[in-house]
């Protein structure tokens, strides 16, 4: 096992580098001069231009762009933006905020779209299992920004439970409401995976058996239906987590939240090499330790996946 | 008690003193379905005594399983229990609480499911399912709990329990399985234990050491067996006293030897006459009157007279070989972690062959690699080494066109009904495709051909349209056998083709293969595990084991006279074989 993760590990190595490599090259492919779209409407004088290109290696072929952007890293340094920050100090800012956001809905859409799933699955064809179909096909119906807004003004405008927008270095009741969005749609899936996953459960021979053994109904839920009933739903959070921490723009947007979304969203307009693939490359990672997670948990909740030792 | 004597000849043939531990009294158990309420056991009735063994033999939708899973309230679905009394121990179980049907689970009634694949929670190790029965029923706590669990597998028959309680489902083979779930059903010592087709997933010898071994814990502890059974044989050997269940009704009880003796039902007689392992006796006694004073019921059913006839008849003709095996062997490159690898002889240096017009049986356990063995005719798997010949081609070097040629001359037909027929297909286009692949005919000439197909395998022209989850196994069977035909081979071979059907259906569809071959002039490689079957249906029997024919000869050869020890074996463990009816 221990070999399994070590190997797991090793091949993020490779993957880093070809991530950058692709996106450092989309970036520089992409039209449009950084430089300018900097300035706006009063172009700079050319011998600024000129220095610009200079410090960011602008007038150097792509391949030598590259060369100093990976040699940065090594040497901990990931370069700056246009405007002279610290992509460093960008991604120490925005990350734990995202991070902070994405656990929050992560938590609030495993247990509660466990919860559902688990009781509708458990008494399917009744009021509860037809409610909780019909409000997680709405849920997943409605465009994030609809909801997003819909929550805005009913629990902080109106009720005035939440604040309107996220503040200053988003504490972690502010949020809650933003968690709440950008949880729904994946919690309407969870409730779907879930439910589908118990009731075939519940019919399964093993079930009747354990029944039969003289369990009580509590245990053969617990033990014999509801860890059964994960993987699928395991599988689901994993690629969950993912797209959590990569951010969520239009939620981001509409709390005012400073996240790893809306900062790479204005680092694509600008061109900004070094910020776009310093994030996008900090993504892949968090993606594929993601992954490794959850094939991880395969194997505790499934004995017959086994790795190769 | 009054109404009770003449329905349950059971109690009255035993010791009328003792109390009964189980009585069940007009039963009724219905389902919801979407075309409303739909009756499963109409008014069953039936007696189990203390230390008694009762079986109730029917075939599947007679209701037996679902009368099984009332007395314990398992009922699959929407099922449930609308009138009716099962008193147990004097308590009607209908009328307990929840709470009180989980104290009387495991504790005073344990049960045995019929597949032991589905039957154990795949993600949690053996250990832990026996040791939460113990521990549920309050027989041991912590360690002593851990302690009566290797015990309880050591009486189930797993020597090695205690290294291997840590392992998962899935390392354990059927019969193992199978053992450990009978050791959770017995591990509180119940009173009753309920076996629902304890091992028709198993197959026939494996089946006969653990059914032996289940008869001699039950002896030991006293305990009464209801035993649910498809299987005639199987039911006469294991339990002194029948119940036959029909369409959800009881149409005969008593004691087993009684019934076997004396049908009375029309139903139990077919059913009596249908079981393949006394039917082959009856065959045998027949033509060898020597036996017969064992058997009094040998004259029932016409079919086999007919069978014989045709025995006698293929007897007196010989014919040429239209299949050649010569050394045919198969190796299997089985991936062992890593790169290393390890040889599996699935066929190892078999040689045999078929006359045309006959059929030949490879009968052995699974894993034997019978199978394999057909597939390689099939050429659906390359020899390894070997020679396979067709009709005097070498088949192993067939390609393009002339394996095309090949196939439409050698048709399989699998076991599965299920499995085999496409369920997004028609009857009509399933039957046709094989046309259509082979580009015979036109439209209009293959539509002729089907419908012509359909009333050879006796199937209602409007089977046509329907879909396979309309139709019955047997009929699923029917249309494979038909599709078989569509090319009108030469050679068909038959691989485990009636296994998963009832008796009855069995029966039927012997009946229709036995036909066709006089018919059209068939060749058969019939692959099976039952002995019971070959002896209906084969002239000529190979007998594999671990991927070698330890025997081969004529039918009547192998069954009066087998040579090899595992052949006395495989026979022995047919259900039946060793009841002599006239006792």
């Amino acid at each position: 096992m221990l070999w399994y993760v070590g190997r797991r590990l090793l091949q993020l190595i490779p993957v880093f580098f070809g991530a950058t490599f692709l996106i450092y090259f989309m970036v520089f492919s992409l039209p449009g001069d950084p430089i300018a779209a900097l300035f706006g409407d009063r172009p700079p004088s050319q011998a600024v231009i000129l220095a610009l290109r200079e410090q960011y290696h602008l007038d150097e072929p792509f391949i030598v762009q590259y060369l100093y952007y990976v040699g940065g890293i090594l040497t901990g340094d990931l370069g700056t933006t246009y405007s002279g920050r610290p992509v460093g100090d960008l991604l120490a800012s925005a990350f734990p905020i995202t991070f902070r956001l994405a656990m929050l809905a992560l938590a609030f859409e495993a247990v509660a779209g466990i919860l559902v799933g688990l009781i509708a699955g458990l008494r399917k064809g009744k009021l509860f299992d037809a409610s909780a179909l019909v409000v997680s096909l709405l849920l997943i119906s409605v465009p994030t920004f609809v909801l997003g807004f819909v929550f805005q003004y009913v629990f902080a405008i109106q009720l005035g439970w939440f604040r309107t927008t996220v503040g200053p270095g988003a504490p972690l009741q502010d949020l809650i409401l933003p968690a709440l969005v950008l949880a729904s749609v994946s919690f309407a899936y969870i409730v779907r995976l879930t439910r589908g996953s118990v009731s075939d459960n519940v019919s399964a021979d093993f079930v009747r058996t354990a029944t039969a053994k003289g369990l009580s109904r509590p245990r053969v839920v617990r033990v014999h239906i509801l860890r059964n009933s994960m993987i699928p739903v395991i599988t689901f959070l994993g690629v969950d987590i993912g797209s959590l921490m990569v951010g969520a723009i239009v939620t981001e947007g509409i709390f005012n939240i400073n996240g790893v979304g809306g900062t790479v969203y204005k680092a694509v307009q600008l061109g900004e090499g070094p910020t776009v693939v310093s994030f996008v490359a900090v993504m892949v990672i968090v993606y594929m330790l993601a992954n490794l997670l959850v094939d991880l948990l395969y194997a505790v909740l499934d004995p017959r996946i086994r790795y190769a030792k | 008690m009054t109404g009770q004597t003449t329905v349950s000849a059971a109690t009255s043939a035993t010791d009328a003193a003792s109390a009964p531990l189980l009585e069940i009294r007009d039963l009724e158990v219905g389902f919801t379905t979407q075309r409303g309420f739909v009756p499963a056991v109409r008014g069953v009735n039936l007696t189990l005594g203390q230390g008694e063994t009762l079986a109730i033999v029917g075939e599947s939708g007679s209701g037996k399983s679902t009368t099984a899973q009332a007395i314990i309230d398992l009922l699959p679905g929407t099922g449930r229990v609308t009138a009716g009394q099962i008193l147990f121990e004097g308590k009607d179980l209908t009328t307990v609480s929840a709470r009180q049907m989980q104290d009387v689970r495991g504790r005073l009634i344990g049960y045995v499911p019929q597949d032991p694949m589905s039957n154990l929670n795949p993600v949690w190790n053996i250990g832990f399912q026996v040791e939460e029965a113990i521990k549920a029923n309050g027989v041991a706590q912590g360690r002593d709990a851990r302690k009566r669990t290797i015990e309880v597998l050591k009486e189930a028959g797993l020597a090695d329990a205690g290294d291997r309680l840590k392992q998962y489902p899935h390392q354990f083979s059927g019969g193992m399985r199978q053992r450990v779930l009978i050791g959770i059903g017995l591990s509180s010592r119940p009173k009753l234990l309920i076996a629902d087709e304890p091992t028709s997933a198993l197959d026939v010898t494996v089946q006969r050491t653990i059914l032996d071994h289940l008869e001699t814990l039950t002896r030991d502890y006293g305990t009464s067996v209801l035993f649910i059974t498809h299987d005639l044989g199987l039911a006469v050997e294991r339990a002194e006293h029948l119940v036959v269940m029909y369409k959800g009704k009881v149409v005969e009880a008593g004691r087993s030897t009684d019934i076997l003796a004396n049908p009375l039902h029309p139903y139990t007689q077919k059913l009596v006459s249908a079981a393949p392992s006394l039917a082959s006796r009856r065959i045998q006694s027949e033509r060898r009157p020597e036996t017969t004073e064992h058997m009094d019921i040998a004259s029932i059913g016409a079919r086999d007279a007919h069978l014989i006839e045709r025995a006698d008849e293929r007897e007196a003709v010989t014919t040429p070989d239209i299949i050649t095996v010569e050394n045919a062997s198969k190796v299997y490159q089985i991936r062992q972690g890593g790169f290393k690898t390890k040889e599996l002889k699935a066929v190892d240096d078999v040689s045999f062959s078929i006359p045309r017009g006959t059929t030949t049986a490879i009968v052995g356990e699974s894993g034997s690699g019978k199978s394999t063995a057909a597939k390689l005719v099939l050429k659906l798997e390359e020899m390894t080494s070997g020679s396979i010949r067709f009709d005097g081609t070498e088949i192993g070097s067939l390609s393009g066109k002339d394996l095309l040629s090949f196939r439409r001359r050698v048709q399989p037909v699998f076991q599965d009904p299920y499995g085999s027929l496409d369920p997004l297909y028609s009857v009509g286009r399933t039957i046709e495709e094989p046309l259509v692949t082979h580009g015979v005919g036109d439209k209009a000439s293959r539509r002729a051909r089907v419908l012509e197909l359909l009333e050879q395998v006796a199937l209602p022209a409007s089977t046509i349209n329907r879909y396979p989850n309309e139709l019955s196994g047997g009929q699923r069977q029917r249309i494979a056998v038909a599709r078989a035909l569509a090319l009108k081979p030469d050679v068909i071979v038959l691989d485990e083709a009636v296994s998963a059907l009832d008796v009855l259906v069995q029966g039927q569809i012997l009946d229709l293969l036995t036909d066709l071959q006089s018919e059209l002039g068939l060749t058969y490689l019939f692959i099976t595990h039952d002995l019971a079957v070959v002896r209906l249906i084969a002239d000529n029997v190979c007998v594999m084991q671990k991927g070698r024919i330890v025997e081969a000869a004529t039918t009547d050869e192998v069954f009066d006279n087998p040579q090899q020890e595992y052949t006395r074996k495989l026979l022995e463990a047919i259900p039946g074989a060793n009841f002599h009816f006239g006792r």
